[in-house]
């Protein structure tokens, strides 16, 4: 068919975020073992309780198996091949930004996501990490006046210690799950935020993850706390250059929303995917979790994620509090050889508590895509309630999507609803629109656009539009 | 009647067209000329080829044109992307209207509409003079706004998809305008509303081909000629009374003419 190859042409996206920053980096030597952890520790000069915590995840770790339960289908990876610390070298400590090497300036100039006084983003404070470390945060004085505290991890370990020593780990154990295990032993930085009682976060925050050295891995973790009757919009995106080898990226995510509190986390994902043969690319394993520990709590998770070549992740939702609720939406689109196994779970414990799922797949080249979604209600979940709805759209003949649905109930008086749904662009569609003097690439984007609006609707502005022109540039060819 | 410009070109001109689709000869060598300004009816059975030979006209993937060509506006358009042909004025009114979920009418009709505006040098269209454009057009097709904010035919009851067809017809201004089947589905009501909307719509610069089983659609709007397929091909061609000896007698009548020819 005259239209099939066409389509295959139009999801050929070039990647515009393949650059390397030729940059002097601090790297310690390959291989994963205790002396590492400790040699990590002690670069960042933690305390005695950061360290234990390491050690003991490292130890579990050692004993776990990497799960093997996903629709992925990849080479093993070594873990004794890869670079646990990366950071560019700095002549001195740093107190302001002029300090900053220029080249990653720069870089993230690039990435569309200036740093400067001069440059920054006007309503978005932007926390920008680079292969392992912090680079700088904006806006943090505007911030502290109103009681927000938005660092880099490894600064509120050294100045807000109670608050990290009481929250780390309080959602995702250290010993969750085989790429938690490795993170909590491992990771290097990533973004704090504390948002004080009453107080609604005076603008969106955000966190830019750039992988830079092809042989290290990026493990960050990003831990959110919103006190009483507060909110926060929080924003990440991440992208890396094109490398032929994959490079691993183990996140942990971790939210705290006490009583009345709400926080709204969207991601837009575009680490590298590989190229069409499925060489290279991003293995993107990532534990993200909330926890509604208050009542009339919510925590909101959105996700567009169309990079990396292998995407697992679940971002999920504990309800505890009465009357808490969780949502998911996500957008996530495949192409080549990329490999998603995504959804979420919900888990009800307290009564009243609420959760919407809302999933959308697009699966295009011969990717694979599926959604993975856990609704458990809980013995004293009375009332609760969940809605899923989950739809997948297949572009071309030798792409796959799959739904698994896992729904498990302790208590009659709750209700769980699920809806799905699988599409294919159609000819005709195709057709319809293009007879009406609409171009065939638009046509694709448009059906995709719409496809995914009800994903889109819940995105924060300034990330609605990046998201729709990041779908767009997917599938728009060599236009972009 | 509008004032005929025979003198002039022929908007289209089809000529000994011969197509298939999956290796399937479907259409054996059809030509038809139209005019500024004239109608002309095709009819014929299920299966004989006159849908197909709308959508080939439109430019429809599916179909390999292996003789013969197309001229529109005297340009061959054979090898044009359907929507190519669709901005320089070709429209087709689908017997089916197709379903687009989540994208709004609203803004499939701007797109759509600034696409041709752009091919004839005018000014695009932002969201608000669109609007009053639309509302205009709403009108000729006794069509409520409502319409605008669904998503693209999602929903639509068949009357409704065909009106919204009209409306795309009126707000393309195309230079011919091929009708697939508008009449089927429709009741007296709806078939009166859309009749009256194409007439409003058409001028005598503008030929239309009105694709058809039943006179009911011609008793509206009167061709200049009829045209009879069978077989991928047109048997007969007369004036509009054609039509009514077909409506009298059946197409078992036109069996006799393919035995004849």
């Amino acid at each position: 068919m005259v239209n099939e190859n066409l389509v295959k042409d139009v999801v050929k996206e070039p990647y515009k975020y393949g650059f390397v920053t030729d940059i002097e980096t601090e790297k310690i030597s390959k291989g994963l073992n205790e002396d590492i952890i400790r040699l990590i520790s002690s670069k960042k000069e933690e305390p005695e309780y950061l360290l234990n915590f390491r050690l003991n995840a490292f130890k579990k770790w050692q004993q776990m198996k990497e799960p093997n339960w996903a629709e992925l289908g990849y080479d093993e990876i070594n873990y004794q091949d890869i670079i646990y610390y990366s950071a560019p070298k700095q002549k001195e400590k740093i107190s302001s930004l002029d300090q900053v090497d220029p080249k990653l300036l720069e870089t993230f100039d690039k990435l569309g996501i200036p740093l400067t006084e001069q440059k920054k983003l006007t309503n978005v404070a932007v926390d920008a990490v680079f292969d392992s470390v912090s680079i700088a945060t904006t806006f943090r004085e505007e911030l502290a006046e109103h009681g927000v505290i938005f660092c880099s991890i490894s600064e509120a370990v050294k100045n807000h210690s109670d608050l990290i020593e009481k929250y780390l780990g309080s959602v995702v154990p250290a010993t969750d799950n085989y790429f938690a295990a490795l993170n909590s032993a491992v990771f290097s930085d990533g973004s704090f935020v504390y948002i004080p009682k009453g107080v609604t976060c005076p603008m969106d925050l955000s966190s830019y993850f750039r992988i830079n050295s092809g042989d290290s891995g990026q493990f960050e973790r990003t831990l959110i706390i919103a006190e009483e009757s507060s909110s926060v919009s929080y924003l990440e995106g991440c992208t890396a250059p094109m490398f032929d080898t994959n490079t691993l990226h183990a996140a942990v995510v971790e939210l705290i929303a006490l009583d009345d509190a709400s926080i709204k986390y969207s991601t837009v994902q575009n680490w590298y995917a590989g190229n069409e043969e499925g060489i290279g690319g991003i293995f993107n394993f990532v534990t993200k979790r909330g926890k509604c520990l208050g009542n009339r709590s919510k925590i909101s998770w959105s996700q567009v994620e169309t990079g990396s070549a292998i995407t697992w992740k679940y971002p999920s939702c504990l309800l505890l509090g009465e009357e808490s609720i969780g949502e998911f939406y996500s957008v996530a689109l495949t192409n080549n050889l990329q490999q998603a196994d995504t959804g979420t779970k919900m888990i009800h414990i307290g009564p009243k508590t609420k959760s919407t799922i809302v999933s959308k797949g697009i699966s295009a080249g011969k990717s694979k895509n599926s959604y993975r979604g856990l609704v458990k209600m809980g013995t004293k979940a009375i009332g609760a309630k969940n809605y899923s709805q989950c739809d997948s759209m297949l572009i071309g003949d030798q792409a796959s999507a799959n739904t698994f649905p896992y729904i498990t109930s302790q208590q009659q008086n709750s209700e769980i609803e699920h809806e799905a749904s699988t599409c294919r662009i159609s000819e005709d569609q195709l057709f319809y629109l293009q007879s009406r003097g609409i171009e065939f690439e638009e046509a694709v984007s448009m059906m995709v656009s719409g496809f995914c609006r009800d994903v889109f609707n819940q995105l924060p502005m300034e990330f609605a539009a990046e998201a729709d022109k990041l779908l767009a540039l997917k599938l728009e060819g060599s236009v972009g | 009647m509008q004032t005929k410009l025979k003198e002039s070109a022929p908007i289209l001109e089809v000529n000994n067209l011969f197509a298939s689709t999956d290796n399937l000869p479907i259409l054996k060598g059809v030509s038809i000329k139209v005019y500024p300004g004239e109608i002309h009816a095709i009819m014929g059975r299920n299966g004989c080829g006159k849908s197909t030979l709308s959508k080939i006209i439109a430019g429809h993937p599916s179909y390999n044109i292996t003789k013969g060509e197309i001229n529109f506006l005297e340009k061959n358009v054979n090898s044009l992307e359907p929507e190519e042909r669709a901005q320089s004025g070709i429209f087709l009114g689908f017997q089916y209207p197709i379903e687009i979920p989540g994208v709004s009418n609203l803004e499939f009709l701007r797109v759509s509409t600034n696409a041709r505006r752009k091919f004839l040098k005018q000014e695009e269209l932002d969201t608000f003079d669109f609007e009053d454009l639309v509302k205009e057009k709403l009108e000729l097709v006794k069509m409520d706004s409502a319409f605008l904010s669904r998503s693209v035919n999602q929903g639509f009851s068949g009357g409704e998809k065909k009106r919204n067809e009209i409306l795309q017809m009126a707000l393309l201004d195309p230079s011919i305008a091929i009708l697939d089947e508008t009449d089927s589905g429709l009741d007296i009501d709806a078939l009166r509303i859309v009749a009256s909307g194409i007439k409003k719509i058409s001028n005598n610069k503008m030929g239309i081909i009105l694709i058809t089983h039943y006179q009911r659609l011609l008793n509206e709007i009167k061709p200049d000629y009829v045209h009879v397929m069978s077989d991928g091909q047109i048997i007969k061609t007369g004036g509009s009374d054609l039509a009514l000896e077909l409506e009298k007698n059946g197409y078992e009548w036109t069996d006799n003419f393919e035995k004849e020819n």
